[in-house]
């Protein structure tokens, strides 16, 4: 199993514990998990990503085999098209980007250029709704959750790419799913790290109506437990219990083909 | 025939085989406005069963909103929740256990809830958020509850710096200034994963002896169960799940991890809690194995 969200340095609104690679390591040791997809945590309030990127190659290269760079690229930054081939160049299987952090919303121009870029060289769109429960914010964190309307509108931006979407609930992965069409539902993934489990049973019901086949396995470390996902998984009801989850690696194949064809 | 809401795969729970118990639960009923009512009960029982849950302690509120507000339950509303409290009870004796929720702002209806539950079984008082906690109109519910040997479950927003709409909620500031009126109460704060700035409650009830934490609620913030063992210690923290028992789960697993001490561990997952609910609770009531220090 590979944890799709996971990230890499501190969080300016609170105090997280140890939040570095070597840790990482250890904890997906001992979770029993193969290898993570591992972001830059200060990268996505910092005006320019750019550093905190060559910060993340330099900080996982020590763990090339079980730690992923997943950069953060930011459409709107001069530029940005660089970052995107040092991802190529890193193996990255996907980047990520933080619209609402960024003051990009739906139907932004520069999203979707990223969109289609990431889709011509075979990288994945990884993106976040949340960092953090909205009634728990910093004052400063005035962002906002990434919308339903922007993932939407990235989903039909361009047949080759795929992409992932984190720390998403029950409500926003439906008001996305169902307004899309098959095709465009089928190029985008959901993680689970914040999806409920019993007794509202959220989980279940999304594997039952949409396929568990849609979701990847992510849990937000550092941010959240890394047992969440696990729990989750292991409560699941029985006509569900043990449903497949895509495989990242596969993800990143299948964007990389698209990309060739 | 097997009762279908026993859920087992045929191994040991997911938590360790020891007594599990979850002091912040609710169930529903069939005025209460979801279809699904029995459906969320089944799985609360399902998911208990699969980790282990020995008790569940829980409570109805009102009718969640249906004919009332959830957080300012009409008096009418109050009777029939605990009524189906009570009638679960009854159906289900060896695994759970109620606290009887009253509105204080109908305080002689909520003393007369408390006495009328009591009698037939309650075993805490549970609290919404009617009321602010430090309002002197608490007074004689929180007496009542401390002359009984009832803890009192108060739901809590951490670090309210204002009010939130459909609630009039309390962080642990004013919990505490309930807990310093009423010494002999177990003031039980709910959910400090359950929304808000759990390190503010860390620092506002630590030196309030009284003054406990279920760790329940969808929050599974890294550094929060550190913390709040840190600060309040495992003798006045307890496990429960409230309304994601994903998180109850993963909390479990957590506290596994982070060093915590097994007679430490045992006092979260049950010895607190058999130390401050009336004696025989629990069916595996045994005192717990450190001194009260609450």
């Amino acid at each position: 199993m590979i944890d799709v969200n996971t990230l890499v340095g501190p969080y300016p609104y609170r105090y997280v514990p140890h939040p570095d690679p070597e840790i990482l390591v250890r904890v997906l040791e001992r979770e029993a998990l193969r290898a993570a997809w591992v972001g830059h945590l200060p990268s996505a309030f910092w005006r320019d990503p750019t550093p905190g990127n060559a910060m993340l190659y330099t900080a996982l290269a020590p763990f090339a085999g079980t730690l992923r760079p997943v950069p953060t690229v930011r459409p709107d930054w001069p530029r940005w098209e660089r970052a995107l081939d040092d991802a190529v160049a890193a193996a990255a299987p996907a980047v990520r980007a933080y619209p609402p952090q960024w003051g990009l919303g739906a139907g932004d121009p520069s999203m979707r250029a990223l969109a289609q870029a990431c889709g011509a060289r075979g990288l994945t769109l990884f993106l976040t709704v949340r960092f953090e429960d909205l009634r728990q914010r910093s004052r400063l964190d005035v962002a906002g959750d990434l919308t339903a309307a922007a993932i939407r509108d990235l989903a039909r931006t361009d047949p080759r790419t795929r992409i992932i979407v984190a720390a998403a609930g029950r409500d926003l992965i439906e008001e996305v799913h169902w307004g899309l069409t098959p095709d465009e539902q089928s190029r985008l993934f959901w993680d689970i790290s914040w999806i409920w489990g019993p007794p509202e049973d959220h989980l279940a019901k999304l594997f039952r109506t949409m396929g568990s086949e849609r979701f990847v396995y992510g849990t937000h470390w550092p941010l959240r437990l890394v047992q969440g996902a696990k729990a989750n998984l292991e409560l699941l009801p029985s006509d569900v219990a043990g449903a497949t989850l895509a495989n990242p690696d596969e993800i990143a194949r299948d964007a990389r083909l698209a990309a060739s064809s | 025939m097997s009762d279908p809401r026993r859920q087992d795969r045929g191994a040991s729970p997911l938590a360790a085989p020891v007594p599990l118990v979850d002091v912040h639960a609710h169930f529903w009923h069939a005025r209460a406005g979801r279809t699904d009512w029995q459906a969320l009960n089944d799985a609360r029982f399902r998911a208990g069963d699969m980790m282990g849950v020995t008790c569940h302690v829980a409570s109805v509120l009102g009718t969640y909103g249906f004919a009332s507000p959830t957080y300012f339950p009409s008096p009418a509303d109050v009777v029939l929740g605990n009524d189906a409290m009570l009638a679960l009870c009854d159906a289900e004796p060896d695994r759970v256990r109620m606290y009887v929720t009253v509105n204080p702002n109908h305080t002689a209806h909520a003393i007369g809830e408390i006495e009328r539950c009591v009698a037939r079984g309650a075993v805490g008082v549970k609290l919404l958020a009617s009321r602010r906690a430090d309002d002197r109109l608490l007074d004689p519910i929180a007496e009542l509850a401390a002359e009984r040997g009832l803890p009192m479950l108060h739901h809590a927003w951490q670090h309210r710096r204002h009010d939130w709409p459909a609630q009039e909620a309390s962080d642990g500031v004013e919990l505490a200034r309930l807990a310093a009126r009423h010494p002999r109460l177990h003031l039980l704060l709910a959910h400090i994963g359950g929304g808000g700035d759990w390190a503010h409650t860390n620092a506002a009830i630590a030196d309030v002896p009284n003054v406990l934490v279920d760790v329940s609620g969808s929050g599974i913030d890294r550094g929060m169960l550190d913390a709040a063992l840190d600060a309040i210690g495992p003798e006045r923290t307890l496990w429960a799940c409230d309304v994601t028992m994903e998180t109850g789960l993963a909390k479990l697993r957590a506290l596994e991890v982070i060093g915590l001490e097994p007679e430490k561990l045992d006092l979260v997952k049950w010895g607190n809690a058999a130390r401050i609910f009336p004696p025989g609770t629990f069916a595996a009531d045994r005192r717990p194995p450190t001194a009260d220090r609450a």
